[in-house]
């Protein structure tokens, strides 16, 4: 039982990771119908980011991560406006291969600047086990899980909250009645890249402290668990981005802890063709009638 | 067959023999050497996996992003056979058999997946062939049969540059009399508007999982050769990035247009190695190419049209007899032939 808890834990803050990056992914697709394949990456240039300035510069940790947000969030802005929105009227799946050359031009940058081999992220987080009853959880666990909660509750009273959050979801319903209603649709796109880059970036930096280190394909796998997570919860919803981040990130420590780590991606994406097949829209999604 | 087609029939089926006499010559005279021979060999694989992608992508209109997966398992089904048999019969005709297996298990994979798959639409229908991809990966990877994480050896090496060079050309031809038939018509109506084609009677999910169905089992094909070429197989070699370098050269090559796949595979297999004299910096400059090519083209090289001789001799003779009326009319300068 008490295995178990502890697995559950870290299944929590494995999902809370997921649940940050699934937010980047879901915020794009609501707003501008595209599976953004380059935010895996933009979640790796975050790690990156944060070991340069932990290994060269002895700023505390919570700095360290507000740079690395603030840049890769300028980095994902950049993304926005050089390769999505000059196609914004061209066939979708154009835009989804652009998307796919800026994640292939990151990796590869990151590639030739670092090198192939991992690097040892330094311990940004002073690494102790907390008792909690019976329970031994580790430091990190526990300032990851804090600082995905602290992050999706601010994003959430934004959205619904603030006049840009209301944009955003404007936006996200209507584009062309938006822009009627004074709106500034491309500022508010690049507004939620903006967002969306930041948080992946907090996955990152989370993500490579969690397994100690960064290398170049760091965002490939991780980047596709979340997107599945943000299907799983409902493409397009942000309650649904956090439900599903969470969900594949408990089946996933399970799986490992108590069936097999090899099938364990095998199981995830079963559960997704099951989710898909069953209700496309997913848990949270609506459906939608479909229209001449 | 009108009189016309099969004029066009004889000039194209005399350009495919002239490309192949002429590669075989500058193989045999050492003007291309095992390297060349090689990346030829993958632009045929490569062309043989996009134009079966391009049928569903392109003509049918949906969007996959598993294709891998049934590369996949043709190149295990059609291996697994070839190294059961192999010495026991002549080499062409095992590669024969074993790539018609690969094939035909990729297309029943295909039927059993597109089912279920293919009553999802757009982005779905691709996020639920991702995961059939990545399914089908991981169970290879983890099976006793086909070697698990350790690969598949012992593949005999039977597969050369004339096999694939027909085997590509037939699948060229088959994709294209399918296109240009009823069936391809039907298919081409679901691209077009599903709900519509519906109305007037297009049985959509049986053309769909036809599409389907068809796509991977030549994608098997595919994967056959792949296997029988390299002669080892990993299963993360079919991940879900293979998937998407098909994909690329679908998009590039442009949606419905077999031509444009043809020379988009070209392109886009010589690229990286052409830009192997700036090694770390290779695969950034591919990238950065990939992103200004669909800046600058977003609708493919070719669109959805197919380049023919006949349009081009007619193009050309349009511009021959505008030129003339113009001379007529007085002054090549077009300062009074202008309107």
């Amino acid at each position: 039982m008490v295995l178990f808890l502890q697995q559950m834990i870290n299944g929590l803050s494995v999902g809370s990771i997921y649940a940050l990056i699934a937010l980047g992914y879901t915020m794009v697709y609501g707003i501008i119908r595209l599976i953004n394949f380059a935010h895996g990456e933009i979640m790796m240039v975050g790690a990156y980011i944060a070991f340069i300035l932990a290994v060269n510069t002895s700023l505390p940790f919570i700095l360290i991560l507000l740079i690395s947000m603030v840049l890769s969030a300028v980095i994902g802005v950049l993304v926005e406006r050089v390769a999505y929105k000059p196609l914004r009227k061209a066939p979708r799946i154009s835009v989804l291969i652009t998307a796919i050359g800026v994640s292939f031009f990151l990796q590869n940058l990151a590639l030739v600047i670092f090198k192939a081999d991992p690097k040892i992220m330094p311990e940004l987080i002073e690494k102790k086990p907390i008792a909690i009853g019976p329970l031994q959880v580790g430091t990190v666990t526990v300032t990851t899980l804090a600082l995905s909660i602290v992050f999706m509750i601010a994003l959430d009273l934004f959205v619904k909250r603030t006049k840009p959050g209301k944009a955003m979801r404007a936006v996200s319903e209507d584009k062309d009645a938006a822009v009627l209603m004074g709106i500034h649709v491309n500022k508010t796109i690049s507004l939620t890249f903006a967002i969306g880059s930041a948080l992946g970036a907090l996955g990152g930096v989370l993500y490579g402290i969690t397994y100690t280190q960064v290398f170049p394909t760091l965002g490939v796998l991780p980047g596709l668990k979340a997107f599945i997570a943000a299907v799983l919860g409902g493409i397009g919803l942000i309650p649904g981005a956090v439900l599903g981040g969470f969900v594949i990130g408990m089946i996933e420590t399970i799986t490992k802890a108590y069936l097999s780590s090899q099938w364990s991606d095998a199981i995830v994406f079963g559960l997704l063709i099951i989710v898909l097949i069953v209700k496309p829209t997913g848990i949270l999604g609506k459906n939608e009638k479909e229209k001449v | 067959m009108n009189n016309k087609m099969l004029k066009n029939y004889a000039i194209n089926l005399a350009v495919v023999i002239l490309i192949f006499t002429g590669l075989m010559g500058m193989m045999a005279t050492g003007m291309l050497n095992k390297y060349h021979q090689g990346i030829i060999i993958f632009i045929l694989i490569n062309v043989i996996l996009a134009s079966s992608l391009n049928l569903v992508t392109g003509f049918l209109g949906q969007l996959t992003l598993g294709h891998a997966g049934f590369m996949a398992v043709g190149a295990y089904a059609s291996a697994l056979f070839s190294v059961a048999l192999k010495g026991q019969m002549p080499n062409l005709l095992l590669l024969i058999i074993s790539l018609i297996i690969g094939g035909i298990a990729a297309s029943i994979v295909g039927i059993v997946i597109g089912i279920p798959a293919l009553r999802l639409r757009g982005d779905y229908l691709a996020i639920i062939t991702l995961g059939f991809g990545e399914v089908i990966r991981v169970v290879i990877n983890n099976i006793k049969i086909t070697g698990g994480a350790q690969g598949l050896t012992g593949i005999p090496r039977i597969a050369s540059f004339q096999s694939a060079f027909w085997i590509a050309a037939l699948v060229i031809l088959v994709l294209y009399r399918l296109t240009h038939s009823k069936q391809g018509r039907a298919i081409l109506s679901i691209r077009e508007d599903e709900v519509a084609a519906e109305a007037v009677g297009v049985r959509t999910t049986y053309y769909k999982v036809l599409g389907f169905a068809i796509a991977a089992g030549f994608a098997g094909v595919g994967g056959g050769l792949y296997a029988h070429y390299i002669a080892f197989l990993d299963p993360n070699t079919f991940g879900f990035m293979r998937s998407v370098e098909i994909l690329v050269i679908v998009v590039l090559g442009g949606m419905g247009s077999l031509t444009g796949t043809i020379v988009a595979a070209t392109v886009l297999t010589i690229l990286p190695e052409a830009l192997r004299g700036f090694s770390d910096f290779r695969m950034l400059l591919y990238s950065f190419m990939l992103i200004v090519m669909m800046l600058f083209r977003p609708q493919g090289l070719f669109g959805t049209g197919e380049f023919s001789w006949q349009t081009l001799y007619d193009r050309t003779k349009l511009v021959h007899s505008a030129l003339r009326k113009r001379e007529k009319r007085g002054g090549i300068d077009g300062s009074t032939g202008s309107k």
